[in-house]
C-alpha cells in the first residue's frame, strides 16, 4: 500500500483536477462535485494506464474511496507480479 | 468525404456487411481503423479488404473481452477517438414463435453487446474528453414490424443508448449517435423474397433498396468533424421508407 498510495494520489489529483485544498486520503465517492459517475470512468481509466492495470465492472461500482482504489491496485499488481 | 487523418476508429462486427463498409469508408477518409468479428481468420480477411490497420477476434456479448479488446486497440495506437458498436444479429420470429433462446441471444449480442462497447469505449476516449461513437438501431427498431418483434425491441433499446449515453458523455467531450437503417442490401437481408423485395421498394420514396456504404456514409458523417455538434441523435438511413 505504501508504494501505491502516493502514485495514486497523483492520479486522482490529476484525473479529478483535484485542488490542495482536498483530503485525497480519505476522499470518497461523490464527496465532491468532480468524483461523479463521469469523473469515476475518467479516474478508473487513468488508474488503469498509469498501473497497467485492468477492473472488471464490479470493481469498477465498488470502487468507493481512495482508499479502497489503494486495495484494488495493490491486489491486481500482486496477481499480476 | 471528411478528412479523417490521424483519427483511430473501432469497427466492431466489421467483417461483412455495413460494419465492413464502415470499416473501408473509414479507412479512406484516412483513419487507422481496427474490425473486429466473431472469426478471427475472417476478421483479419475483411481488414485486407478494407484496408483497415488490423482485423481482431471479438465476441461483444463478454464484456471482459470488449473492455480488454478496447484498451488494448486505444493503448496500443495511443489513442481512440472513433468506435462503431456494429456487432448484431437479427432473425425473425412471430409473436407466438418466439423461442426463450431467441431472446436471450438477440438481447445480449444487440443490447449488452452494445452497452460493453460503448461502456468500454467511454472508458478509452474519457482521458482526452473527445471522441465519437455510433451504434446501428433500425428502422425497425423505430416503427415496429411483424415477425421481428425480438429484433425490433433490442433495436430500440440500442437506439435509447445512444441518447441516453448522449447525455451523460457530451460534457466529455464524447458524442454518441445512432444510424436507423431502412432495408438494406447485406446478408441479413438477402433472405427476402422478389415480392418482399418489391413491396419494400415500392414503400420507398427513393425507389431502391439501400446500400451498405449509404449507411457507412452516414456513419463517417457522425463521427467527424463536420459532426461536431450532434449528438444524441437516430438518423434515418432508410430512404424515406415507410413502414
Amino acid at each position: 500500500m505504501a508504494e501505491v498510495a502516493p502514485k495514486l494520489r497523483e492520479v486522482f489529483v490529476e484525473a479529478l483536477d483535484l485542488g490542495d485544498g482536498v483530503d485525497v486520503e480519505n476522499l470518497k465517492y461523490r464527496d465532491i462535485e468532480a468524483w461523479d459517475s463521469v469523473g469515476h470512468m475518467a479516474l478508473v481509466a487513468a488508474i488503469e494506464d498509469e498501473f497497467d492495470v485492468e477492473f472488471d465492472t464490479d470493481q469498477v461500482i465498488d470502487m468507493s474511496s481512495f482508499k479502497v482504489a489503494v486495495d484494488m491496485v495493490t491486489e491486481l499488481q500482486s496477481k499480476n507480479a | 468525404m471528411p478528412d479523417l487523418s490521424g483519427k483511430i476508429a473501432l469497427v466492431t462486427g466489421g467483417t461483412r456487411g455495413i460494419g465492413l463498409a464502415t470499416a473501408r469508408a473509414l479507412a479512406e477518409a484516412g483513419a487507422t481503423v481496427v474490425l473486429t468479428g466473431r472469426d478471427e481468420e475472417r476478421a483479419k480477411r475483411a481488414a485486407a479488404e478494407a484496408g483497415a490497420a488490423a482485423g481482431l477476434a471479438l465476441d461483444v456479448t463478454d464484456a471482459k473481452a470488449v473492455s480488454t479488446l478496447v484498451r488494448g486497440v486505444a493503448k496500443e495506437h495511443g489513442a481512440l477517438d472513433i468506435v462503431v458498436a456494429n456487432a448484431g444479429i437479427m432473425e425473425d420470429a412471430l409473436l407466438g414463435m418466439i423461442r426463450e433462446e431467441l431472446v436471450e441471444t438477440t438481447l445480449s449480442t444487440n443490447v449488452a453487446g452494445t452497452l460493453h462497447t460503448v461502456q468500454a469505449a467511454a472508458r478509452a476516449m474519457m482521458r482526452k474528453k473527445t471522441g465519437a461513437i455510433v451504434v446501428l438501431a433500425s428502422i425497425v427498431g423505430e416503427h415496429g414490424s411483424a415477425g421481428q418483434t425480438v429484433y425490433a425491441a433490442s433495436k430500440a433499446a440500442v437506439a435509447n443508448i445512444a441518447r441516453s449515453a448522449a447525455k451523460e458523455l457530451g460534457r466529455s467531450g464524447i458524442r454518441v449517435n445512432a444510424v436507423a437503417p431502412g432495408v438494406i442490401e447485406t446478408d441479413l437481408t438477402a433472405g427476402l423474397s422478389e415480392d418482399a423485395v418489391a413491396e419494400n421498394v415500392g414503400k420507398t420514396p427513393l425507389g431502391r433498396l439501400g446500400r451498405p456504404e449509404d449507411v457507412a456514409k452516414a456513419i463517417r458523417f457522425l463521427v467527424s468533424d463536420e459532426a461536431s455538434f450532434v449528438t444524441g441523435q437516430v438518423l434515418g438511413i432508410d430512404g424515406g421508407l415507410v413502414l
